[in-house]
């Protein structure tokens, strides 16, 4: 059996005060409780490493605000990719695999999973480089399947709910002012006209009043 | 093959369609009726916590699972087709209710000429004057044919809007460029949104007649003539690709399955997954499927009505061999003949200083304008012979689709300090002007069978011969046009649309609205099924929805499916109606 690989991080580093839920389990999560051991589902630590860093220059922590690192992108990546998504369960997969035009997009046989897999190889010593030699190293690859589909999921990872994993404390959500799927607006619909309304940020499980869990989660059958 | 007990009529397909015509014969003969749903059951409780974009919108989580089936693409008969291997263009819906559980509620009635249009654009252009082979028809039912049927539709899902048109009194405020109506409509409009109210006041001041975009989200709570009651809408953002969690958005599962849940002659089987029309002799016997389980099931039937997406219409009568395929090269066949999808792709962006909060909104919350839907407004020098509609939505924006959008050149790449900059810096203050064309039939836009690629139980998939032609780009750039003059009027900046010819794209979301192919009419020599939706070789099996539709409107089509779908209803009723009524 595969020995299970863990992502270390300083709890700091994920936005202070979060609920977060790792396997499953609510998990509330206070700056002073140093590093966290997150249990990772697909990649190893080493991979989760490069991929984190990597996310970090496409969505950087910076004068505009928190990036994917305090979001815990990395970790939104690992279950997508342990996930249905990840093994290709929804896409249409038999074959002839042809080339194709552009206007019919991703015609490829390799999985999400795979994807990473051969991207990885791409980035090997990639967490040793510095910022500007990792954005080189980047804008390289930036036309391929593997980069689109990484920056994809870091916008993804930093703006979905957080049972999926990342926008951890709700930091994304904050960072744009989205409140969060609200049951209602219809006292505020035609009211704040050319005024911002920024309910504070909920997540569905706050809404909803249980845990829900994503897509990711669903048992094989 | 398991042989089951058989039923009076056993209709493939919960959506709108199929649960109408259930509701409708249920309710007035004493005829059994069996729906079988390939999908999963739902209702109204499950959506509360489905309020999640990244399942439900961006891996679109109630659409069918396109690894058992898909669609293959090829823009001309010259190229090789390949599948759709990840949903894009359009979202084929699956469960209970299909389609119909996560539109966003646009019910809109098409105009006037649209039924009659092959006889309306030779009179009014002259037959040469039309695009390079142009195919469409006439519909063989006129608007005041399916006017009763239209507000049917609308009572029952308590459409909200603001009538321009009642039995010929124009009235301002509402559209008027529609045909007359018997009545206004069931409940009051939407509220208006900033952006809305900002559009409304532009397009009054140049002149155009602005009107609020018909909703089937309730505007106020409403009950049915069925009895049936739904709660106003809360303006929450998550209705298209969702399920409304509130039960405001008319839903098949909040109008009319409640009602046929309490009748014995109706019943319902999931996870069916109808693989042929049996038929024999012009007459059809039944249909074949499998189970959940994956038992192949022989269902014996006296009547056999298809109420499937466009798609799966087309597709069970190809894999049946019922009817003739259509082949361009001949120009002989039916099946398969006048594919349509509807026309976008210009849009205008806006730029505010300040917040607009869009994350508000309803589905179908949105102001529109009419003044060149059809040929209103057309001299037949600008190059097209049918534009549509301009409008502005307030959908509800959600943030992982919308992040990311910025004045060009505000930062040259898309990932990185700067990009994540202007994208914070312009978060929620872009809106833009939209446009939804009409998309007229082609000789050489259909379906047929996929000779290569197969679904899950290897039958062969649908294939689409489809590609967008100068009519389309002109329709665009002549919107874009009108649209400018709006963005000017509304005193805020704006972005020209860079508006280059463009190939179909399958990858990038357009509508959801698939039609034809299995396309109405007058006669077996122009159609596949006549005016009640009998399919002209075999008439006990009914093909019912946008199949039928000989061309798109502009609009979308949901209330015009639903209204040929109860006219359909009344035929396939009348002989059984009277034995009914001696009977009871």
């Amino acid at each position: 059996m595969k020995r299970r690989e863990f992502l270390t991080v300083p709890a700091t580093a994920l936005g202070g005060t979060l609920l977060y839920t790792l396997t499953r389990e609510p998990l509330r999560l206070q700056a002073q409780d140093g590093n966290v051991n997150i249990p990772l589902r697909f990649f190893s630590a080493a991979e989760a490493r490069v991929i984190a860093a990597a996310c970090a220059r496409i969505f950087p922590t910076d004068a505009t605000g928190p990036g994917a690192n305090e979001a815990g992108v990395v970790i939104y990546i690992d279950r997508q990719l342990a996930g249905p998504y990840g093994r290709d369960k929804y896409r249409y997969t038999k074959g002839p695999f042809v080339e194709s035009v552009p206007e019919h997009g991703y015609q490829g046989k390799e999985s999400p999973r795979e994807l990473y897999r051969a991207g990885l190889q791409t980035l090997a010593g990639f967490v040793d480089l510095t910022a500007e030699q990792q954005d080189e190293k980047l804008r390289s690859i930036e036309r391929t399947t593997f980069f689109q589909m990484l920056r994809s999921h870091t916008i993804e990872g930093l703006f979905s709910d957080p049972m999926h994993g990342g926008n951890a404390g709700l930091i994304g959500w904050q960072l744009i002012g989205f409140p969060g799927p609200q049951m209602s607006y219809r006292d505020e619909i035609d009211k704040h006209f050319g005024m911002p309304y920024r309910p504070k940020p909920v997540s569905l499980q706050q809404v909803v009043g249980h845990p829900v869990h994503g897509w990711e989660d669903e048992k094989d059958t | 093959m398991k042989v089951l007990k058989p039923v009076n009529v056993v209709i493939v397909g919960g959506g709108w369609t199929g649960l109408a015509m259930a509701k409708e014969i249920t309710g007035r003969t004493s005829l059994s009726v069996l729906v079988l749903e390939r999908g999963a059951p739902r209702k109204t409780s499950d959506y509360a916590a489905g309020m999640d974009e990244l399942d439900y919108a961006i891996r679109v989580r109630m659409m069918q699972n396109i690894a058992d089936e898909t669609i293959t693409h090829r823009h001309s008969v010259r190229d090789p087709s390949v599948p759709v291997r990840q949903y894009g263009s359009f979202l084929p819906g699956s469960g209970v209710g299909g389609a119909g559980e996560h539109w966003n509620g646009n019910s809109f009635r098409f105009l006037e000429s649209q039924f009659v249009l092959a006889t309306h654009l030779r009179e009014k252009f002259g037959a040469g004057h039309l695009p390079e082979n142009i195919a469409v028809q006439d519909w063989g039912v006129t608007y005041n044919d399916l006017e009763p049927y239209y507000w049917r539709g609308e009572q029952m899902m308590g459409v909200s809007g603001k009538a321009g048109n009642i039995r010929g009194q124009k009235i301002e405020g509402g559209n008027i460029f529609e045909g007359p109506r018997s009545s206004e409509y069931p409940l009051p409009p939407l509220k208006t949104s900033y952006v809305g109210l900002r559009f409304k006041e532009a397009a009054e001041k140049l002149g155009f007649h602005p009107h609020p975009q018909p909703a089937a989200n309730a505007s106020e709570a409403y009950r049915n003539p069925d009895g049936i009651t739904r709660a106003g809408c809360a303006y929450c953002g998550y209705c298209e690709r969702f399920g409304c969690m509130i039960g405001a958005k008319a839903q098949p599962t909040n109008t009319l399955l409640p009602v046929l849940a309490r009748r014995k002659t109706f019943a319902m089987e999931t996870g069916c997954w109808v693989r042929r029309v049996v038929h024999k002799n012009g007459h059809a016997t039944g249909v074949q499927y499998v189970d959940a389980n994956g038992e192949e099931i022989f269902q014996p039937a006296d009547e056999v009505v298809l109420a499937t997406f466009t798609l799966n219409n087309v597709r069970l009568l190809a894999l049946s061999k019922i009817g003739t395929q259509y082949d361009p090269a001949k120009g002989k066949g039916t099946l398969g003949k006048n594919l349509t999808h509807q026309v976008g792709g210009a849009g205008t962006r806006l730029f505010f200083d300040h917040p607009l909060n869009l994350f508000m909104g309803s589905g179908a919350l949105g102001m529109l304008f009419a003044d060149f839907d059809g040929d209103n407004g057309l001299t037949g020098s600008e190059g097209i012979v049918r534009a549509g509609h301009i409008a502005v939505g307030s959908s509800g924006n959600r943030p992982i689709a919308s992040f990311g959008q910025y004045p060009n050149g505000a930062a040259t790449s898309n990932w990185g300090s700067q990009w994540k900059a202007a994208s914070i810096e312009w978060r929620d203050r872009i809106s833009g002007i939209g446009f939804t064309g009409e998309h007229l039939a082609y000789r050489h836009n259909f379906m047929d069978l996929d000779p290569t690629y197969t679904d899950k139980l290897g039958d062969p998939l649908l294939r689409f011969t489809l590609d967008w032609t100068e009519h389309e780009h002109r329709q665009r750039v002549f919107a874009a046009g009108i649209q400018l003059k709006v963005a000017k009027a509304m005193g805020v900046k704006f972005e020209e649309p860079r508006l280059a010819p463009v190939k179909y794209n399958v990858v990038q979301y357009q509508t959801t609205h698939i039609q034809g192919g299995a396309i109405m009419g007058t006669s077996p020599e122009n159609s596949v099924v006549n005016t009640n939706l009998q399919h002209w070789d075999v008439p006990n099996l009914w093909v019912v929805g946008a199949s039928a539709f000989p061309q798109n409107a502009s609009l979308n089509p949901t209330l015009t499916a639903l209204a040929i779908t109860y006219r359909a209803a009344d035929a396939f009723i009348a002989p059984h109606e009277k034995h009914s009524k001696g009977a009871a």
